[in-house]
This record gives C-alpha cells, sequence and structure tokens, in this order.
C-alpha cells in the first residue's frame, strides 16, 4: 500500500500527512473546499503531500483517513469511501463536538458510528489516543528499545492487517485489540487515550480495560 | 521585543486544596497588572473563561480598571470569545478602557479560548462555531476601520447594522486587532489573508515546530497583498521566572499538575506524569519554567525560528500563590526582558 487520502488538513490530519510523507508514501490531503483553498497550506505545513479536493483525496488513497472534528464527519457522503479502507482517527470531544446523543449513547464507541455512516467502508480505528505533535516525535524505527505502540481495531481482518502495516511504517508498533467496538479501549477517558505505553503495556492495558466491560457497557468489578 | 503576561484569572486554594473566592482571583489579577506595570513590563493580557478555577469572564471589564490603575504597559485580551459575544459591545467595552488608559495602550485579541463554556452560557449552538466566528470577526473589523461612528453591517448571526452609532471610537481612530490560534493552519491562512497581526498559543510540544504555522502566515499575507506594521506574530506559553531553576519547577509544578487533573477529568485524558512535564520544561520544550538566564536563551532561540515581536508567558495557573506570581513579573521584566534586548542587540 502506497497511497494514502487523508480527509481534514486540522492539526491532526497536516500532522498524518507529515508523518506519512516522512515513510515514504504518496499523500493527498483535502479540507472541505476546493484544492486551491489549501495549496499554500499543504505546501507550508505538509510539504510533499498534494492538495486535492475531499473526492480526489478519496479516490487517490488505498487508505482513506478520516480526521475531521466528529461532529463533521456526516458532511462526507458515505459513497465517497466505499469499499475503502477507512481510518477513524476521531474522538467524541465535548469541548469541540459538543454532547453527541448518538455517539454517547453507543456502547460501542464512536467508531461504530462512523461504519454506519460509512456503511460500504471497512473501518479501522486507530490514531485516536497519540497528541498529534507527538506523531513526528515519538516516531522510532523498528524494534526500538523505546518504541511506542498505538491501539488498532476493525471488523475486517484485512483491513486491520493493511493498517497494521501502515502503523508500524509510521514508527509505532501496532497492536491489534480485536473487532472495532474494542476500540473503547483507547478511546477518552481509558488509561491508554493520551498515555504512552509500548506493544506489552498497551495490550495488557486494553485486555484489562476489555475483561471488565461487557458490550452493554456495563463494568464488572 | 516586547515581553509580557497573560491570565485566564487563577483562584487560589486554601492549603488543604479547596478553592478560594472568584472575587479574590480578580483582586489578584489586577494587583498583578497593576505591579507589571510598576516593574516595566510590556504587556498583560487577560484570556475569557468562565469556570470557578479560571474567573475572567470579561476581558474588557479588567483591561478597564487595569487602564486606569497603570501608565504604561499594554493591555489585550487573549482573547476575547467574539463568537459567542456581540461584537458591537467587545469593541464598546475596548474603545472605553483605550480611552481610559490615555489612548494607544489597548488591543483586542479575537479567538476561540481552549473551552467552550461560552456556548451553554450565552445559547449558542456548537456546530455553528465557524459561521459565527467568520461573521463576527468581520463585524468587529467593520467597527474598528470605520472612520465615523456610524456602522452599517450585515449579516446573519446578529441584527443589522444601518448607519448605527458604535461609540465611543478609540483615541488613535482604530485599536489593534489580533487573531489568537493554537496551531490549526487554516486559522494563520484566515489572519494572514485578513492581514490582521497573529498570536500563537503554544501549550504543548516543540514550539519551533510552529515555525511553518508563522511562515504559512506571511505568505498568505503576502499574497493577498498585505505588507504592512500590522504583520506580525507574538507567541503566548506557559512558564514561571525564579532565582533558580529548581525553585521554578518546583513552583510551576504543583499548579500544572493541578490544571491537568481538571483538564482530564473534563477530556477523558489519564493523569499527567511528572516526566512528561520535565521534559516540557527544558530548553526545547513548550514551558518557559526556569532562570532568567534560561529562559532569555529559550525565547531568543525560539526568536530565530518564529520571528515573533512578543513572548508572552501565562504562569498563575492551578492555583500558582500570589507572591510566586509577582515575584516571576518582577524577574521576567527586570531580568529576563533585557537579557533578551542584549541577545537580540
Amino acid at each position: 500500500m502506497d497511497r494514502i487520502g487523508i480527509l481534514g488538513a486540522g492539526r491532526v490530519g497536516t500532522a498524518i500527512a507529515r508523518s506519512a510523507i516522512a515513510a515514504g508514501y504518496d499523500v493527498a490531503i483535502a479540507a472541505s473546499g476546493a484544492a486551491a483553498d489549501i495549496e499554500l497550506l499543504v505546501e507550508v505545513v505538509a510539504p510533499g503531500a498534494k492538495a486535492m479536493s475531499a473526492s480526489d483525496a478519496a479516490a487517490h488513497g488505498e487508505v482513506v483517513v478520516v480526521a475531521v472534528p466528529l461532529h463533521k464527519f456526516r458532511s462526507i457522503p458515505p459513497t465517497l469511501l466505499d469499499g475503502k479502507v477507512v481510518v477513524d482517527t476521531m474522538n467524541h470531544w465535548e469541548p469541540t463536538d459538543g454532547h453527541l446523543d448518538d455517539v454517547a449513547g453507543s456502547p460501542q464507541g464512536s467508531s461504530s458510528i462512523v461504519q454506519e455512516h460509512f456503511a460500504g467502508a471497512r473501518v479501522v480505528k486507530t490514531l485516536n489516543h497519540i497528541g498529534y505533535h507527538f506523531l513526528e516525535v515519538d516516531a522510532r524505527a523498528e524494534g526500538h528499545p523505546e518504541r511506542r505502540a498505538l491501539g488498532i481495531a476493525g471488523d475486517d481482518e484485512q483491513a486491520v492487517q493493511t493498517v497494521a502495516e501502515m502503523i508500524d511504517r509510521l514508527g509505532f508498533d501496532p497492536v491489534v485489540t480485536g473487532a472495532l467496538h474494542t476500540g473503547t479501549a483507547f478511546q477518552p477517558g481509558t488509561p491508554i487515550f493520551g498515555g504512552h505505553h509500548d506493544a506489552d503495556a498497551l495490550g495488557a492495558e486494553a485486555a484489562r480495560h476489555l475483561d471488565t466491560t461487557s458490550l452493554t457497557g456495563a463494568t464488572r468489578a | 521585543m516586547q515581553i509580557g503576561a497573560y491570565s485566564f484569572g487563577d483562584t487560589p486554594l486554601n492549603d488543604d486544596g479547596a478553592p478560594r473566592s472568584t472575587a479574590e482571583a480578580i483582586r489578584n489579577l489586577h494587583e498583578a497588572i497593576v505591579h507589571s506595570d510598576a516593574v516595566g513590563l510590556d504587556y498583560f493580557a487577560i484570556g475569557e473563561h468562565h469556570t470557578v478555577s479560571m474567573p475572567a469572564s470579561s476581558p474588557g471589564t479588567v483591561i478597564a480598571a487595569a487602564a486606569a490603575a497603570t501608565k504604561r504597559i499594554v493591555l489585550g485580551s487573549g482573547a476575547s470569545i467574539i463568537g459567542t459575544d456581540d461584537p458591537v459591545r467587545v469593541f464598546q467595552q475596548f474603545a472605553i478602557a483605550d480611552a481610559v488608559s490615555g489612548g494607544g495602550r489597548v488591543e483586542i485579541t479575537a479567538g476561540r479560548g481552549s473551552s467552550v463554556e461560552t456556548f451553554p452560557l450565552f445559547g449558542y449552538d456548537l456546530r455553528d462555531y465557524d459561521d459565527l466566528y467568520a461573521q463576527k470577526l468581520d463585524l468587529l473589523m467593520t467597527i474598528n476601520e470605520s472612520t465615523t461612528e456610524g456602522v452599517t453591517w450585515a449579516g446573519t448571526v446578529r441584527p443589522t447594522l444601518d448607519d448605527l452609532a458604535v461609540v465611543p471610537r478609540p483615541v488613535h481612530g482604530k485599536l489593534p486587532i489580533w487573531l489568537a490560534t493554537g496551531g490549526n493552519a487554516s486559522s494563520s491562512v484566515r489572519a494572514g489573508r485578513l492581514g490582521l497581526p497573529i498570536a500563537y498559543g503554544i501549550i504543548g510540544g516543540e514550539p519551533h515546530r510552529f515555525a511553518p504555522l508563522a511562515d504559512l502566515y506571511r505568505r498568505s499575507a503576502a499574497q493577498a497583498g498585505h505588507t504592512g506594521d500590522d504583520v506580525k506574530v507574538s507567541v503566548g506559553a506557559l512558564g514561571l521566572i525564579a532565582p533558580t531553576k529548581k525553585e521554578a519547577m518546583e513552583r510551576f509544578y504543583p499548579g500544572w499538575h493541578n490544571l491537568n487533573v481538571e483538564m482530564g477529568r473534563l477530556r477523558g485524558w489519564a493523569p499527567p506524569q511528572r516526566r512528561a512535564f520535565e521534559a516540557q520544561a527544558q530548553p526545547g520544550g513548550a514551558f518557559y519554567v526556569g532562570d532568567p538566564d534560561e529562559i532569555a536563551g529559550r525565547i531568543v532561540h525560539l526568536q530565530q525560528h518564529m520571528g515573533h515581536m512578543r513572548h508572552f508567558l501565562q504562569m498563575d495557573i492551578g492555583g500558582l500563590p500570589q507572591e510566586h506570581f509577582l515575584e516571576s513579573l518582577t524577574l521576567l521584566a527586570t531580568e529576563v526582558a533585557p537579557r533578551v534586548e542584549r541577545l537580540l542587540a
């Protein structure tokens, strides 16, 4: 997999673009408007990436990364991502999103709502629990003793594998927690979220979280 | 380079950690601004927040009081959350403060701040954020640019103005209006296109990584044909100055920890680790916590990347004792600023 399309040219989208360029990917990035609107922006903050419209960036990517604020993802037409491997980097941030009823009420986490919207895509949750400025700073070569891990969750095994390879190439140990709903192990409010963990520690934390929660969201002591 | 401070107000704590009064926070803030002027600090900004721990809810009011009690210091908001306010009211408050100041010492910085208490407080929908901000910034600039008291403006987020008087006018005709940004690249583009000076709020990461954003800002400004004195950059960051590095770290850490525990509860972060704090307080990091020599050197280092003309620090967070705040302001003005000037000469 060589081509990544990124939807969202904010802090997260541009940071992912820089990391992907550094890892040798062919990267296209889009905001909500025309490519020309963000050409200068992309040239300066993600040099090497190509500014495109959302539909062109989605078409460009073998993997499409969605990095818009969660309350805006529904503005992306679902058909745009039909057949694609889609990386969901989004979190429910009440300070920016406000209270989103459907997300807050979903014991399977925000990514399940995203998967419902992009019904023809194979959604994989990752890159949501690392501060955007750490993406470049914490990247390490494979085998490095200080290599940080990122959680990965998705229902489609092949899609999960593709994304795991991408995470590895970006400089992080991929730790697959399981099906998409297991992404609740690394969403806001969990020890993994906003922390720094190596592969063993992240795996252990995820297992701890998943052992003590059921699908209804109730915690067992 | 101008050296300054900014604050959101900081409600003091009892020994048991219980908050004292928000009124006391405001009195401490006022005292700190008056003190800053007395020791020769160039700039003090007040950032609009509406929480029990950060209660400076009306920067214009704090600034008007400070304008009456100071002689030289430049006073600005950092930032005014204009999306959920009425730009007419914001402008009036700051124009009044400008008159009280004698003229030319008051600035407005428009932004969103780092939290969204104002949306439910003033009855706005977060989904309208982008539109509210864009239109209200446009109105604020329209009022500012007006050469007479009568203002005409039409939009959808607030009633039309048809040659209505918005008074008083600033002493020198216009107020400096800055745009605040936390690192989203499109804000740098917006400020550049509008030809507004830009203030970068750097609260984490490596400050020099904001250099491409400042570059983007300047190139956007040039592309839009703005070339004057208004194309300039300032940087706001966290920090604290003490006679020694060790004292600075010990004084700043408890408040930083308190703030992060509070933010963590709100936003789902794990509690912060001390070593993360220590790493950020080193040269190259985002926390300007140290002795005057170190901090002056780090400011100058950043200036080489950002080309900024003003560097201002937020020191009073999480219940910082007032005496540490005042001492830090003194050292900032009397020890850090002259060192910066010498290094840049």
